[in-house]
Formats: C-alpha cells, structure tokens, sequence
C-alpha cells in the first residue's frame, strides 16, 4: 500500500473518533481450510537443552504416517527408505531452526519413475500429507495433471493454463503425470517447452510453496531429462518404483478383497496366487491396477453365479469368491511362458 | 482518501492482513480476481481486470503474489480484490477491498449542482483527477 495514513492533503474526510494514528485491527485469525497457525513447538531453544526426537516426532504425527505408509503400501522398500530419511531431515531442521542453527529450506521437488500401477500416485497423496505435517507445505493437497493441462493448443494459450495450474497446487503437491509428454522433440515449435519453462520458474520462485512431483516411465523420463538438464538439475529426488513380485502383488490383491469385505475360499487362494504369476507374465501388465480390474471381474463372475444358481444365499455367500469365479478367467487358457520375466513396457 | 469495499471503514489493511482475508475467501471457495482503474468515482463499474479469475485456489499466497504483480505493472491505479461466490442462489461478489491507491494526494470530488424546474437541485460528483486523460491521472 504505498499511501497509508491520511496525513496527506488533498480529500480527507476526518473519521470520528478515530485516534489520530491508524490503529491496525488486531490478527484476528479467519477461519480457512489452510492452516497455518504455527504449531506451538516452534519456540527457540537454549543452547543446552535437549529435545526427545522420538516424541516431538509423535507430536507432528509424522511418525503415525510414515507408520501408515508401512501398513498401507506393500514393498516399495525403497521408497519408504527415502520418505522416512525426507521426514528425518525436516524434523531434525526445525530442531535446528530452534536451536538457531541455520536451517535452509531443502529442495523437495521429486521424480517418481516405474512402470504403471506401482503406486506413484498413492505414494504422492501420502507425501502430501507427511510434508503437511512437518509445517513444510501449508496444505495436504494434490493437485494431478497432465500434458493437456498444462499445454495450450496455440500461440499465448500455454502460459495463462500452466500458470493457472501453479496457482491452483500452490500450498501442496503439484502431481505431473507422464511428464515426459510435455516434451515433443519431433516438434520444435511445440508448446510444450514454455510450459516446461514456466514449471522451472514456479519451482525456483516458490520453492516455500510448491512441491512438484514428475511421474512416469523409467526409460522415458531419463530420456526426458537428457533433453531438459536445467529439470534434472532441480529435481533433488529421483525415486524408483519397481515392479510389484508375485507375492507381493498377492498380499496387495487380498487387502483390495478385504477392503471391499470379500475374501477368497481356502481352495482358491492357490489359484489366485496362480492367476497373478500369469497375469503377470502377459504384456500390458499394470501391477496393482491389473490386479484391482481381476478382482473386480471375479466379483462379477461371483455376482452372475449367485443370480444364476437362484436358491437362497446367506451372508457368506456374498462375501466368498471361490476358485471357480477366477478359473474362470480368460488368462488360464493360455500356456504360461516359460520365463516369468516382467511383460515389456506398453507402447 | 477515497475508500470504498467490505473494509471501507477501516484503516488500510498491509499484506499479511490482505493475505488473512484472502485465506478467508479462499476457504470459502470463493473465486479471486484482481481489478484496477484510474477513475475513482465510486459508481465507476468498468475496473480493468488483471488477469484471469482466480478458481479453486488453495493458498492464499497465489492470489497475493498476483496482487503483487499488478501493483508492479501499476503503480499509479485503484487495485481492488473481489472474491465471487459462486453458489447457486448467491452467484454474486462476496468480498470486495482496495489494496493499493495512488501515491500522493487524491485530489478528491466537485460537487456540481444543477438547477431543475422548481426549485429541485440535482447534484453530480466529479473527481478532479478524471479531467485528466486515461492514463495521466496520478502523475
């Protein structure tokens, strides 16, 4: 505000009773959905004291995350590995800060690179929300797009949308899936590269603000980055999002029938463990989305089975899939290959 | 000192009491935008917009920084923020404050009085600083 007294000449209207210095109404705090009443362990620090770690910790609620994150999301270990060393360096920052030690603001934006339905986006709602809780972002949100959200379809289209994205996820997580489809090498005068520049600069600009996270295949993106270095160079994390083993892709298909309160007969556990090694085998295999479209086609077959017999069903009924609703599946009649070797990538 | 807006009556707001209002809004789900003008009579409907409308922002900060940067292209104007709630029944400005004012005085209003039939006086408000050309006001 460049004039804020009324000590000017000109046009004044003298307010009664009003003091002759502007007294500023007091912080009244407004409700909001974003909070950022700072939580009430940001007092400094005496030179001497010491802090338990364990329990400031508990305190933020980041270890009840990252302990979620354990129970929700199967394997992954080294992603987990990365997000508890992320959380580590933020809590033991603001110790720092309160010690008056000086604590700059890490560079968090990150690359999230595998193959599909290895859980990116899952892990990028969780990252949310563990930033959120360390005071690192003032909101929990996601916001996910993709190329034809940040890229216009003609000249001074590109600019206003991406930047109309940015304003949209500042706060919180800005999720870039297939990130690489910004970027068209085979057209040079392809718009793609002003959204890529106006991302740079938003990520250098509020870095306080903004997290972005790219996604996307593993080849892809590293091609990617050869093409934009000035990207590579301002991503700190590049995370590896491997592909899910038969096992683990079991233990993920029974928490997906429990939270949908079903549950396989004895008999058909085999055959499902079965069914994943050869899905699992055949191109175009998606992991966890693979396994969550399976599963639903069995609740189907289960559904149809149920009509069709007619008779009276009690609760268990509606709740078990047997084996015979999986064999049903198309991908047992074809030979396994020999090699259980994971399918090649798609496209 | 010309006021007009939901804070008329008070003393200006700085920023961090802008960005509180702001967040307010947002919370709200309201829709920000960023209008300026040169001509200061208070029923002057056409501000320019500075930008598009702000939807679905989360951060108030976004919003602030767009202030920020009008200011900058427009030192010498009337920039106000409007927050539009959208909700069907309402559909109308919710929110409405100036956030800067030209520097320097603001040379006010005239009063013109016009004599009608009998012995009615019709009176009119123009500002001294519309005698001006768009764009040479506030010099």
């Amino acid at each position: 505000m460049t004039a804020t007294n009324s000590d000017h000449g000109g046009f004044t209207m003298p307010r009664p009773g009003s003091p002759a210095e502007p007294v500023r109404a007091r912080d009244s705090s407004t409700p909001g959905r974003v909070d950022e009443s700072p939580p009430p362990d940001t007092a400094p620090l005496e030179a001497d004291a010491t802090v338990d770690l364990a329990s400031l910790g508990a305190e933020l609620g980041i270890s009840r995350t990252l302990d979620e994150l354990d129970v929700q999301l199967v394997g992954l270990e080294a992603v987990k590995q990365r997000l508890r060393e992320i959380g580590a360096l933020l809590l033991v920052d603001r110790l720092r800060d309160r010690f008056g030690l000086h604590a700059p603001r890490p560079n968090l934006h990150m690359c999230f690179a595998g193959p599909p339905g290895t859980g990116k986006t899952t892990v990028a709602t969780k990252m949310a929300e563990i930033l959120h809780s360390l005071g690192y972002l003032p909101s929990d949100h996601l916001v996910t797009v993709g190329r034809e959200d940040l890229v216009g379809q003609y000249v001074g289209h590109t600019g206003p949308k991406t930047k109309e994205v940015v304003k949209r996820a500042m706060g919180g997580v800005l999720f870039i899936d297939e990130a690489y489809a910004l970027h068209r090498p085979d057209n040079e005068r392809d718009y793609g590269q002003e959204a890529i520049e106006i991302l740079l600069q938003a990520m250098e600009e509020h870095r306080d603000r903004l997290v972005v996270i790219l996604a996307g295949y593993r080849d892809r993106m590293d091609g990617f980055f050869a093409l934009n270095p000035g990207l590579r160079s301002r991503i700190a994390h590049h995370l590896d999002f491997p592909e899910f083993a038969v096992d683990e892709l079991v233990e993920i298909g029974h928490r997906m029938l429990a939270e949908q309160s079903y549950e396989l007969e004895p008999a058909a556990e085999a055959v499902f463990s079965d069914y994943v090694a050869r899905r699992r085998a055949q191109p175009h295999f998606a992991n966890a989305r693979s396994i969550r479209n399976a599963i639903d086609r069995s609740r189907l077959r289960q559904a149809a089975r149920l009509v069709e017999g007619g008779g009276m069903v009690d609760r268990d009924s509606l709740r078990i899939i047997t084996s015979a609703d999986l064999l049903a599946s198309r991908v047992f009649d074809e030979p396994t290959r020999p090699d259980d070797a994971p399918s090649p990538l798609p496209n | 000192m010309i006021t007009q807006g939901t804070f008329a009556q008070l003393p200006e707001l700085d920023d961090s009491e802008i960005e509180s209002q702001l967040r307010y809004a947002v919370g709200q789900g309201w829709a920000i935008s960023i209008e300026l003008t040169d001509d200061p009579h208070p029923r002057n409907l056409f501000w320019d917009l500075w930008g598009l409308p702000m939807f679905d922002l989360v951060d108030p900060a976004a919003a602030l920084g767009e202030v920020r940067a009008c200011r900058e292209a427009f030192p010498r104007q009337y920039i106000k923020v409007n927050a539009f709630d959208a909700r069907k029944g309402r559909e109308t400005i919710a929110l409405s404050f100036l956030v800067q004012r030209p520097p320097g005085d603001e040379p006010g209003f005239q009063l013109e009085r016009q004599h009608g039939p009998g012995r009615t006086n019709r009176y009119t408000l123009k500002a001294y600083s519309s005698q001006q050309p768009h764009g040479d006001r506030y010099q």
